[in-house]
């Protein structure tokens, strides 16, 4: 069996274990709040507490709420509790710093520098593009970018707040589309047949107040892909600025990136911290500006996030140039089996901007049709031009 | 009683349940939380509400959501037609306003849809709100309220207090996300596809009549199917079906005639491409690595 961690001998007590690893796995971003450090205690109570495997499966229950989080659970349960070679996280209760209201400081009382909580990644971006050979091909590679680029200095702030505007008025253009079904109104375009006689039973038969039904709208969502492989990273600025302004601007919003794989950065772009939301991201995007493999990034999309994400109120926006490594075929038949969730599928393609451009690399050519929309769109004015083209979908 | 009573006590009632979900329904008793499963169809997520109630000897009240579903249908409705009886017959009897609008507004003239219906009853039944992800996202905030104060305001009655705390099980299929309010008070559990000695279990304590040679290559072949990359991966409730159509026919070994084990596919795989996926020489082979 396993090695189980030795806590120290001033460890205060299972109480405060526990409390440990809710904030061991608060730590590795589980949303899990004092309710929950309380619940686990008093659950474990109910099974015997001795044995590894019942305290894994009723923590699990209890700090876990959807299929990859439990997935990562193991992981955090033997880091934290089988002494998996992580760095422990620290039970005993920190002393309260003891510093009198005259003395300011930027460091703590243990003499840690307060400001240095957070990790900072180094922007690495001169090894970034000195691999680059320098002649301007655009064109997919096979190889994995091992190097990691901190999206940060791609991105500024004032851009983002650009691409907001308009992610915000793409979406209001994408967004409402109106149902068939009239539900009940306050006001609305036809009567409430129903609603009206029932409400006429309390005035012994007469209509003397007419209800209203209408066509609500329904809010669209929409699911954005953005390529981040070699052959894109010119156009990385602004699409990335697009995604993140997009998720600030709606809250339905869904991002993924993909270069040879596909990563979900919907939860890292809704942090508050605009800048440390790309950051985290840049974190994620590991890989990026490497090798293209779009056919089966969007395969995995369409088995995985798609049967959860995508249904038929939604718009799935493919921001790629089309530059597959990977054989044709294995595109279309992700983007098949996408369509067949009836979403709408828009693809935009910077490369189509260039004057005599024509589909015909054999990825985009596969693609061509099933897309609903395939249009041009290398800069933000781009985007925003797209705003009426999407409103008639 | 601990979580391995439970777990005896379902198998009893030819349930087979993972440790993992033995243990959140353990919790889900004793602590007297929402359980919310989520899985992909036809691993066993209804079922297990079913043989619960079972289990509990006790009532079980479902919910199954759909798109629409609107609190006159899943908390309580005025019988209109009752009332408008009432107030005829009342009319000409002489009643006066008054007296007649406390007697239609009284709890004789309610309908109790399954929410009011769950925390009224005398002992604690199992309320199985199934396919939650189904429902608008409206509904969802409404059933928030009823789960945590387990209390239902009708404006001409008042605040009906629960009678008992209801056992709730939450399903879902997972094609919408569900809020994260929903998620954070219930406890959860995501059911996989059993492994080959758990399944093989299910079946000996479903359909006891399918002999051990078969029954093992019944379960080989379903595990081996759900490795290829099929559109609707099939779940137990196909196994079953398949099993019950191979007893059906009398076959005692799944080897023999692949012309016959094509035909019994239809049980197992529901769509077109699935289908013409998994031909018959295809099957044949898994069959042969199954057995």
């Amino acid at each position: 069996m396993t090695r189980v961690t030795r806590f120290a001998d001033r460890d205060p007590g299972p109480a405060a274990r526990v409390v440990g690893f809710v904030a061991h796995l608060r730590d590795n971003g589980l949303r899990l709040g004092v309710a929950e450090a309380d619940l686990s205690l008093t659950a474990l109570t109910q099974v015997n507490a001795a044995a590894p495997d019942e305290c894994r499966r009723v923590l699990r229950a209890i700090c876990t709420g959807c299929k990859e989080e439990a997935e990562r659970f193991d992981a955090l349960f033997d880091s934290y509790w089988m002494d998996a070679g992580r760095v422990k996280q620290r039970i005993v209760p920190k002393p309260q710093a003891t510093l009198s209201k005259s003395v300011h400081s930027s460091r703590d009382g243990s003499g840690e520098d307060a400001g240095s909580s957070g990790t900072s990644t180094t922007p690495d971006t001169e090894v970034g593009e000195a691999d680059s050979d320098g002649t301007g091909k655009l064109v997919a590679t096979e190889q994995r970018n091992l190097s990691r680029r901190d999206l940060r200095d791609l991105v500024r702030s004032d851009e983002i707040a650009e691409a907001e505007a308009i992610a915000r008025r793409m979406g209001a253009a994408l967004r409402d589309k109106r149902s068939r079904r009239r539900i009940a109104a306050r006001k609305g375009d036809r009567l409430h047949f129903r609603k009206t006689i029932r409400r006429s039973l309390s005035t012994g038969g007469e209509p003397l107040r007419l209800l209203h039904k209408r066509r609500p709208d329904r809010v669209r969502r929409i699911v954005a892909l953005c390529d981040v492989s070699g052959s894109m990273s010119v156009y990385a600025q602004v699409f990335l600025a697009f995604l993140a302004g997009l998720m600030r601007a709606d809250k339905n919003a869904d991002a993924y990136l993909f270069h040879t794989r596909l990563v979900r950065i919907t939860e890292a772009l809704r942090d508050k911290d605009m800048m440390r939301a790309i950051g985290r991201m840049s974190l994620m995007a590991d890989g990026f500006g490497g090798g293209s493999k779009i056919g089966p990034s969007l395969q995995r999309f369409a088995d995985t996030y798609a049967k959860r994400f995508v249904d038929g109120r939604s718009v799935v926006l493919i921001l790629s140039d089309g530059c597959d490594t990977e054989p044709p075929d294995q595109l279309g038949a992700a983007l098949t089996k996408l369509k067949k969730r009836s979403c709408k599928i828009i693809w935009l393609n910077p490369l189509k901007g260039w004057r005599d451009y024509a589909p015909v690399a054999g990825g985009m050519a596969a693609a061509l049709p099933h897309l609903d929309l395939f249009k041009a769109a290398n800069r933000l004015d781009d985007l925003a031009a797209l705003e009426t083209e999407l409103g008639a979908l | 009683m601990t979580w391995q009573s439970l777990q005896t006590a379902l198998t009893a009632k030819s349930y087979v349940a993972s440790d993992d979900l033995s243990v959140a329904l353990h919790l889900a008793l004793t602590l007297e939380r929402p359980l919310l499963l989520e899985g992909a169809a036809g691993v066993g997520k209804t079922e297990i509400a079913r043989t619960l109630s079972l289990t509990q000897d006790t009532q079980l009240i479902r919910l199954q959501c759909y798109e629409g579903l609107d609190a006159s249908q899943a908390i309580y409705e005025w019988n209109y037609q009752r009332q408008l009886l009432t107030i005829r017959s009342a009319a000409e009897d002489g009643e006066t306003g008054k007296s007649v609008e406390d007697r239609i507004f009284s709890r004789d003239f309610l309908l109790e849809r399954p929410l009011l219906a769950a925390i009224t009853q005398e002992k604690p039944p199992v309320l199985l709100i199934d396919e939650i992800d189904r429902a608008d996202e409206e509904f969802e905030a409404y059933l928030l309220e009823v789960l945590s104060d387990y209390q239902v305001s009708v404006p001409e009655l008042g605040t009906i207090t629960a009678t008992c705390k209801p056992i709730v099980i939450l399903t879902s299929n997972g094609t919408r996300d569900l809020s994260d309010a929903l998620r954070r008070r219930c406890l959860y559990t995501y059911v996989e596809y059993p492994d080959r000695a758990t399944e093989l279990a299910i079946l000996k304590a479903r359909c006891p009549q399918v002999e051990g040679h078969l029954a093992n290559q019944i379960i080989g072949f379903v595990q081996k199917l759900r490795e290829e990359d099929l559109e609707k991966t099939p779940g137990i409730a196909e196994m079953l079906d398949f099993a019950a159509a191979l007893m059906g026919l009398g076959i005692a070994d799944l080897t023999n005639d692949p012309a016959v084990l094509q035909s019994t596919l239809t049980t197992l795989l529901k769509t077109q491409s699935d289908q013409a996926q998994i031909t018959s020489d295809v099957a044949a082979r898994i069959a042969g690595k199954a057995a």
